[in-house]
């Protein structure tokens, strides 16, 4: 596993009150009982942990640019942006 | 029990400086949201907001007032200011000693709390503007009013997020009503388009980036305006026996909390609220002609409201409005804004549309008023404000 994605299980363990164990990259988002406070708090540690700009807005989650459908989803978008960053 | 009837208002949104230019642009559908002019607006990822535009302080406040009044301050003045002259009330005497005000804000000082910040955290400095403390103050607007009017009655601020002027104007009438104060002046005001303001609310993912589109299928977040507008209440018989012009009658209130969530609105708390200020007005639900709703233009609030406003109405559903669409979001400020399309609706018979507005949303299932006022015989109008911590306020007005 990369960094970028261990770091990515720790930060949606925590708010997800589980171990980093407990989830595995086919993990559903809509499984953890994320509460929408939840959501946005995990995508601002996103953006802290890596420096990016997670584009997402609470009024339409299931049409985001950003896929936070799964773990492993997320762990993809967010390597995304950071080649962006790179580029 | 006392019957309260408003017989001043003023105003300043970004629609308008006063009343007349308010009703003109609710009239026409204007919209007042454009690009924001902010200091570090690039630094935003929302740049878009309803501001009061050609606003020169030193055109109406001597400069005591310029180094005390925070924005927020000078809008609840100057709205004041408004609406005293249009009631025609000189405060001296007995009715000096027992008028007071009740105002709601959100924010309070907030261009002060910013511009302070600025200068100690960015600029590195290690003094601030001796007169922070009293103009960041929440309660600064009421001081001000009460002290430029000689009111010497009851005075204070009430916060309550999204529902603040709601629950200051709710608390106004039950004074008058009850008899505590023949005359109290009362509204809100809030100058939260700042930068700290507003990324504070780009943090929560609620914001619009692009315009603001109440009931729309497609509609994407709140957008925030800035502003104020204050009313005078006032005993109906004090009213008469000074031959006052009448703007309406203020008929019930009722407030109730969802004790649910701090974000998420309860259908429940709303519909209670409703229903609490029809019955404290003793009318039925048919007589209600107009709804200026809370209309945030969010996912979550729009369609739980007209959840609500179906539970209470059914079949029978009276004409529901945002005007957020048009002046925005004014935060602890926007019930008062708001209740002046109430106004319009009972005095002119002219319903303000929710602007924005692009295709209709099964979910919301009212009739909103699209983009175009609509003219209609209002005898009863609700104002709506269901705020953030599910606390919600509701007043009932009638056409005199």
């Amino acid at each position: 596993m990369t960094q970028t994605a261990q770091t990515i299980f720790a930060i949606i363990a925590e708010k997800a009150l589980l171990a980093p164990s407990d989830l595995t990259p086919e993990t559903r988002l809509a499984d953890l009982a994320l509460d929408s406070l939840a959501m946005v708090e995990l995508i601002f540690a996103l953006e802290e942990a890596f420096d990016i700009s997670v584009p997402f807005n609470a009024n339409d989650p299931a049409a985001q640019e950003f896929d936070l459908s799964s773990v492993g989803a997320i762990i993809a978008a967010v390597e995304g942006l950071l080649s962006q960053k790179a580029a | 029990m006392q019957r309260v009837v408003i017989t001043g208002a003023g105003t300043i949104n970004a629609l308008g400086q006063d009343v007349t230019q308010t009703f003109a642009a609710l009239a026409e559908g204007r919209c007042g949201i454009g690009p924001l002019d902010i200091p570090d607006v690039d630094r935003l990822s929302i740049r878009i907001g309803a501001q009061v535009r050609g606003w020169t302080p030193s055109e109406h406040f001597d400069l005591r007032g310029l180094s005390l009044y925070d924005r927020m301050t000078q809008f609840a003045l100057w709205s004041a200011r408004q609406a005293v002259d249009q009631s025609g009330l000189v405060f001296d005497g007995d009715l000096a000693l027992r008028a007071g005000v009740v105002l709601g804000t959100a924010g309070g000082g907030l261009g002060t709390i910013d511009d302070s910040f600025r200068a100690v955290y960015a600029e590195g400095k290690n003094r601030v503007h001796p007169l922070t403390v009293p103009r960041l103050m929440a309660s600064a607007g009421a001081s001000h009013i009460s002290m430029t009017y000689g009111l010497r009655g009851p005075a204070f601020t009430v916060t309550s997020a999204c529902a603040s002027s709601n629950h200051a104007m709710g608390l106004a009438f039950q004074m008058v009503r009850s008899g505590a104060a023949p005359v109290m002046l009362t509204g809100g005001a809030e100058a939260m388009l700042t930068f700290g303001g507003l990324k504070a609310w780009e943090g929560l993912r609620v914001m619009a980036a692009d315009s603001c589109r109440p009931f729309s299928a497609d509609r994407s977040g709140m957008v925030q305006g800035e502003g104020a507008a204050v009313f005078v209440f006032e005993a109906l018989d004090h009213a008469r026996a000074r031959g006052a012009e009448i703007l309406a009658e203020v008929i019930g209130f009722a407030m109730t909390s969802d004790a649910h969530d701090i974000v998420m609105p309860s259908a429940d708390g709303a519909r209670r609220a409703m229903q609490g200020a029809l019955a404290d007005a003793g009318i039925a639900a048919g007589q209600v002609g107009y709804i200026n709703a809370h209309g945030t233009g969010t996912k979550a609030n729009d369609s739980n409201e007209c959840a609500a406003i179906r539970a209470v109405f059914g079949s029978d559903l009276p004409l529901v409005s945002s005007t957020k669409a048009a002046h925005g979001h004014i935060i602890g400020g926007t019930g008062a804004v708001e209740l002046l399309a109430c106004l319009m609706a009972l005095q002119r018979g002219l319903v303000a549309p929710t602007v924005g507005h692009q295709r209709d949303d099964p979910e919301c299932g009212v009739d909103v008023v699209p983009n175009v006022a609509r003219e209609a015989q209002v005898e009863v109008a609700l104002s709506n404000a269901f705020a953030f911590g599910g606390l919600n306020a509701v007043l009932a007005l009638r056409r005199m």
